[in-house]
């Protein structure tokens, strides 16, 4: 979220797309209650399903599964034409008046430098033009055909009314009432917030999809704004956490990229990732990154990484390729892959094509699961009848099973979905053995540490010289560890204002990843994270909640990153001038000599305004961007490409480009995908408010909540295949059936699409061969092992499938 | 722990007069509004885990209601209808449970001393240690919410939370509720909060939004906002206008020196069955499923 | 109504019992009505954060013990902490049924394995679990090292064993986890971030 949990009760509209905010996060729904209660916000609810967020909305949309992007560049178009933006702010902090590149183009489904054999883009025009100085080019009369706004306006032209209504299902009418209350909110003072999850991002076009409305939000200059932003509604618990500290196979943590074997050099590594920026008087902070790469090659292997070895440089892996899950379960499905370790994870439910996965498992020599639970994974060999079918004689991996301790076991801090990080106290131990993943993970490195010393072996260096002062190095404690990510003053730090005055000492805490170092006298392994527990103390563990401007931003409560802000932008809450484009809702300001205000300012504290600074400072020309450049996989701006499973085969804006031209699948995988004529409804899986994924069919108050996996059918199509409510059917797709209850309801009506009826299945994924509630087949037996050309995140929420009653 | 805020304003079968000279007792209510409430069941989970009660893992029988009725082991169920109201589909759904009427039905019909009373501050509890199993409760109330365990033959239902009311803690519902549907003060308080959504409601185009507080049982402890007030039936059946049973009253009234009589005789002849016979056995008399 | 034969006789015999031991004066005046006990009194009270999902509600534990040497603390309810600024003591129905979490009788107590081709677990020591994913593990990286790839660049990675980590668990763990996998090379590292 660029905002926060509370901030939402600031907002005028709420829209839920992409998500089901009501049942996945209820607490943080309460936010959106008090907007409507006490803000008068209007809550409007974009779905297949009309879902119990649907049933405390003002207005409910339908939409088809996978054709958000169509909808939303309706909206913009919608915008555009009507000269609903904030002009003032689009001006200002976005890229609309940059000039792009001469070659740049989008031609019957395809943008410039599509190469098909690869499925990739030669992305080279993809780019800003530039002038001598290495600057884009300007025109902010907006009159320039090459500028951004031009370009963008051309291109969603073909989003009409009609044509959302044709692709998305959208009655034209229900379509323009969601245009014309957003279109209220480009208004200075008036804000949207978007709420999101799994609902945008699992598809084949999810990272467009969030794109797509952040661009939006953008035009209604509602980003850095109280009540506004692009809210991100994570799952997990800690998934925020997880991805700030870089546990993705092709990055580090705070949002350093992992280097690759193209950068066979720190040189050209950090000259890859250091930007520079692409217009004149930009804060450009990824400047920096050499100061963050540094510290934490400092915090992996301390006095070892030198700058005479390229701080260690050479101990990282680089990647030829990204590994992340769908691709390492191909490699494991060739055989290609020997161990696993599986730490709070529950691969065989949660990753597309059980039966695929389930052989792949079979193909390891070692399997490691750590976990407080059982789960269906840990006994992937185990035959379960018809729900795991496998013969275990035949299954020749070795599983380990190790007990961890859960949150009630164990301190530490988990970062919610609003950036904070909040630390959390031990009640009581765990059940048996059971230990902290800290102590089995320090229990297996130091074996293999001992291992290396006594035998040697491959490349034993990294393992021998990491970092490891810990006071009990079988014992890593929590506030160790959370003091090593925030980083330390390695030697005195002298203030360069202040001639005799220092910083921080040596040894020191740092209060801020404004005082890291390239040159080695500083360590943090997550600069993001510098300032949570400082010489001050452990800042996470704050509760102060008090509220004294009445929006909610509660600074003395836990801590923030990065720097305890809690609106990421909030600069672009003010005019160019320096005043708030809403006095009742004002987070800074410029007070004469500095930004102040109730947040903490997300911008260089002492620059005035006028300055040619823009607001979004991560960004080398410090704007938002309408047009992405290079950042995304299958193009600078979003396109309409259906599901890889679609009902219609074919895609109305352009038939020879059906589905992302850039997305990643694997021939065997694209044999599997099925075609409408066998599978003909669209299926779409989901969690239900009841349940947590798959650990909660392990607790005994939310079994008897939702007892029994069941899917959802439609009044219309129950009628049609004489299903009545309760009926056991199976539903197939082309890589395996589950067999489930029908719960028979008017909340999912048939769509009108193309000229065809098109009617969804909705599938809740709670159940499993495992666990204390009913016995049930894994959802994801169903689902297609395709995933986001970005981040390949798995087409979970749209594919065709079959049902009959049994 | 017999609190002093606590006093008994009635109590089943006995005639013995309740102190009556602390006036001042504070009524509760709790006020439950169908229009912020996204059936998340969260209240269920909430009311088992704080009065330590594990019902059973059932069975899905084609909708979201789960369980799919009250029961000794779950005092309060969400309950979901599918609706279309002027040719638009709305989901509705209400949380159901004990209403603690201010004139109780089930205290009037119970026979047994003291086995259900009611606190001056509204609340209608049950004793079960003076529970005789007898379901005369379950005829009285004309919500339907009492349920006889199968496990001790005694009736159970939501206590409102009376153990936290009376160290002034919210009952355990009200204070998990996320989007605060669920509201817990003095009764003229959550009036007075109801009104403030009712009209917010009627802004929305609700124009029938009202507050559900039927006079019948002379008004009740648990109040729900309705977005159609008039036509609470569309919430899964609550009851237009409830009352208690005219049986109850006649029980209650002319015919019961009569019925003591009947209790006489029948205690007798239970008696005698018991010297002759032997205790029933619980599991003997078991009808139907489970 | 439906009164069975058996609640019919212990309906007689409770108003039997009752009526006749007023009228014989041995029931006192005054009801004996109470409420149930509160029972967090003097319960010891741990703050934590719900591990579902990303709201963060704050919880606070009630455990049995006062922290006395002699007694084992055991967590015995769990409601929302009101001092939270997002949850105001709220919770849904995963936080409200956290402590089913804590006892589920599928919680894993010991270390185990389950050998090749066998069908069932065997329980192990934690030495010999960590002594056995050693060897495993280092027996795979030394003869799947990749120190340099074709071109002769130096890439050392280990690619044959990969590891997945979990969203529920802290940052502590997730850093210490980042450090392993990477000093040991492995490119093959997730979380649920995509599912």
């Amino acid at each position: 979220m660029t905002n926060h949990w509370v901030d939402i009760k600031n907002a005028n509209l709420i829209i839920v797309m992409g998500g089901n905010s009501a049942e996945a996060h209820p607490v943080g729904f309460r936010w959106v209650i008090e907007a409507k209660t006490r803000n008068h916000a209007k809550l409007i609810v974009i779905d297949p399903r009309f879902t119990r967020t649907a049933s405390v909305a003002d207005l409910y949309v339908p939409i088809r599964s996978g054709t958000d992007i169509a909808f939303l560049s309706g909206v913009i178009r919608y915008l555009l034409t009507n000269n609903k933006v904030n002009r003032d702010y689009v001006l200002a902090y976005t890229n609309a008046s940059l000039l792009v590149h001469p070659d740049f183009a989008f031609d019957d489904g395809l943008f410039t430098g599509y190469d098909a054999a690869k499925r990739s883009y030669d992305k080279a025009s993809w780019a800003y033009q530039l002038d001598d100085a290495g600057h884009a080019k300007r025109d902010d009369t907006l009159a320039d055909p090459r500028c951004v706004w031009n370009l963008l306006k051309a291109h969603v032209d073909r989003y009409t009314p009609e044509m959302v209504e044709t692709l998305c299902g959208t009655p034209k009418d229900a379509f323009l009432a969601v245009c014309g209350h957003l279109a209220d909110t480009a208004a200075p003072d008036k804000t949207a917030s978007f709420l999101y999850a799994l609902g945008w991002t699992q598809h084949s076009v999810g990272s467009q999809n969030i794109r797509t409305m952040a661009m939006i939000q953008l035009l209604l200059g509602n980003i850095g704004m109280a009540g506004g932003g692009v809210n991100a509604l994570r799952g997990h618990s800690n998934i925020q956490g997880l991805t700030d500290i870089g546990l993705l196979s092709t990055s580090l943590p705070g949002y350093l990229t992992m280097p690759s074997e193209k950068e066979a050099t720190l040189a050209e590594h950090l000259a890859k990732y250091t930007s520079k920026p692409l217009l004149d008087g930009q804060l450009n902070y990824w400047g920096n990154y050499p100061k963050f790469f540094v510290s934490l090659m400092k915090a992996f292997w301390g006095d070892s990484a030198r700058q005479d070895n390229q701080w260690g440089y050479d101990w990282l892996p680089k990647w030829d390729k990204g590994y992340d899950v769908l691709q390492y379960f191909e490699l494991m499905h060739q055989g290609k892959v020997n161990g696993y370790l599986c730490q709070g994870f529950n691969p065989i439910a949660a990753f597309p094509n059980k039966n695929k996965v389930s052989a792949s498992l079979a193909k390891l020599k070692y399997l490691v699961i750590m976990d407080p639970l059982v789960t269906d994974t840990s006994t992937f060999w185990k035959n379960h009848g018809e729900q795991n079918d496998v013969d275990a004689a035949s299954i020749q991996t070795e599983v380990f099973r190790l007990p961890t301790t859960c949150f009630a076991e164990e301190d530490g801090a988990i970062v919610n979905s609003g950036r904070w990080l909040q630390w959390h106290w031990k009640g009581a131990d765990g059940p048996g053995e059971a230990l902290p993943d800290t102590e089995i993970l320090a229990g297996i490195f130091l074996k293999l540490k001992a291992l290396y010393a006594k035998e040697g072996g491959a490349f034993a260096e990294p393992i021998e010289k990491l970092s490891w002062a810990y006071g009990n190095p079988a014992i890593p404690r929590p506030d160790e560890l959370a003091k090593e990510m925030n980083g330390k003053a390695l030697a005195d730090l002298p203030d360069p204002k202040t001639p005799g005055q220092y910083l921080a000492r040596k040894g020191e805490l740092l209060p801020g990843f404004a005082l890291l170092q390239d040159d080695g006298s500083t360590s943090s392994g997550c600069w993001i994270f510098a300032g949570s527990w400082t010489q001050a103390g452990n800042q996470m563990a704050r509760r102060d909640n008090a509220d004294p401007s009445g929006l909610g931003n509660t600074l003395g409560w836990a801590w923030a990153w990065p720097a305890n802000r809690r609106i990421l932008y909030n600069r672009a809450s003010c005019r160019p001038d320096g005043t708030p484009w809403d006095k009742s809702r004002v987070l800074i300001k410029w007070d004469g000599a500095k930004w102040s205000g109730i947040d903490v300012p997300d911008f260089k504290i002492d620059e005035p305004p006028g300055s040619p600074m823009s607001p979004f400072i991560m960004q080398a020309e410090g704007m938002g961007r309408l047009f992405a450049l290079d950042k995304m996989a299958e193009g600078p701006f979003p396109e309409h490409y259906e599901p890889f499973e679609t009902p219609l085969g074919t895609n109305p804006l352009h038939p020879k480009v059906v589905s992302n031209p850039a997305a990643r699948v694997f021939p065997g995988d694209l044999e599997q995908m099925g075609k409408a004529d066998h599978f003909p409804y669209v299926a779409t899986t989901y969690r239900l408010t009841e349940h947590f994924h798959y650990w909660t069919k392990n607790v005994w108050l939310n079994s008897v909540l939702q007892p029994e996996q069941f899917v959802e059918i439609g009044e219309a199509l129950a009628k049609e295949k004489g299903i009545a409510h309760g009926d056991m059917v199976r539903v197939s797709s082309n890589r395996g059936y589950i067999k489930a209850k029908a719960v028979v309801t008017k909340r999912l009506q048939p769509l009108h699409v193309n000229g065809k009826t098109v009617h969804h299945i909705g599938i809740p994924i709670h159940w499993g061969y495992e666990g204390l509630a009913k016995k049930g087949f894994l959802a994801n037996t169903l689902t297609p092992f395709v995933g986001d050309a970005n981040t390949q995140t798995p087409e979970f929420k749209s594919f065709l499938v079959n049902v009959e009653k049994l | 722990m017999a609190l002093q805020s606590l006093d008994i304003q009635r109590r089943s079968a006995s005639p013995t007069q309740p102190p009556v000279v602390r006036e001042h007792v504070t009524e509760v209510a709790k006020l439950i509004d169908t229009s912020t409430c996204i059936g998340c069941k969260a209240c269920q989970v909430a009311c088992s885990e704080w009065n330590d009660l594990r019902d059973e893992i059932g069975s899905n029988v084609g909708v979201y209601d789960n369980p799919a009725d009250l029961s000794a082991e779950s005092w309060t169920v969400m309950r979901y209808a599918e609706v279309e109201e002027h040719g638009k589909l709305e989901w509705l759904i209400r949380k159901d449970g004990c209403m603690h009427c201010a004139d109780p039905g089930c205290l009037k019909a119970c026979p047994s001393p003291g086995a259900i009373i009611q606190y001056s501050n509204g609340i209608v509890d049950f004793q079960e240690e003076h529970c005789i199993g007898c379901g005369y409760c379950i005829a009285g109330c004309p919500f339907n919410i009492p349920r006889l365990s199968k496990k001790d033959n005694k009736v159970y239902k939501c206590t409102l939370c009376s153990d936290r009311v009376a160290v002034g803690q919210e009952p355990a519902c009200v204070k998990t509720c996320p989007t605060g549907a669920i509201r817990f003060g003095s009764k003229d308080d959550m009036k007075e909060f109801a009104a403030e959504r009712v009209a917010e409601l009627k802004t929305r185009g609700f124009e029938q939004a009202g507050l559900y507080d039927p006079a019948g049982v002379g008004g009740t402890h648990v109040m729900y906002v309705l977005h159609h007030a008039d036509k609470p039936e569309l919430y899964h059946g609550l009851p237009k206008d409830p009352a208690i049973s005219p049986l109850v009253s006649l029980w209650k009234g002319a015919l019961k020196p009569l019925a003591t009589l009947g209790i006489i005789a029948a205690g007798v002849a239970g008696f005698l069955h018991y010297m002759t016979v032997g205790p029933n056995r619980a599991d003997d008399d078991e009808e139907g499923p489970r | 109504m439906q009164v069975n034969r058996r609640q019919f006789f212990k309906l007689t015999a409770g108003s039997m019992a009752g009526t006749t031991i007023a009228a014989l004066g041995l029931l006192p005046e005054q009801a004996l009505a109470d409420v149930r006990s509160y029972k967090l009194l003097r319960a010891t009270e741990t703050r934590n954060t719900c591990p579902y999902c990303s709201v963060g509600c704050g919880i606070l534990m009630y455990s049995l013990g006062d922290g006395a040497k002699n007694a084992k603390p055991a967590i015995f309810h769990i409601e929302g902490d009101p001092d939270h600024p997002v949850s105001r003591g709220a919770l849904c129905p995963k936080g409200a049924g956290l402590l089913d979490f804590v006892h589920s009788p599928n919680r894993l107590k010991y270390p185990e394995v389950r050998e090749a081709g066998a069908n069932e677990w065997r329980r192990i020591s934690w030495d010999e679990a960590y002594s056995r994913i050693a060897r495993l593990m280092k027996a795979d990286r030394d003869a799947n090292f990749v120190a340099q790839n074709a071109d002769g660049i130096t890439v050392n990675r280990w690619l044959t064993t990969g590891m997945l980590c979990a969203s529920a668990s802290s940052n502590e763990t997730g850093w210490l986890s980042q450090k392993f996998t990477r000093a040991l090379g492995m490119l093959a590292v997730d979380n649920q971030a995509r599912v």
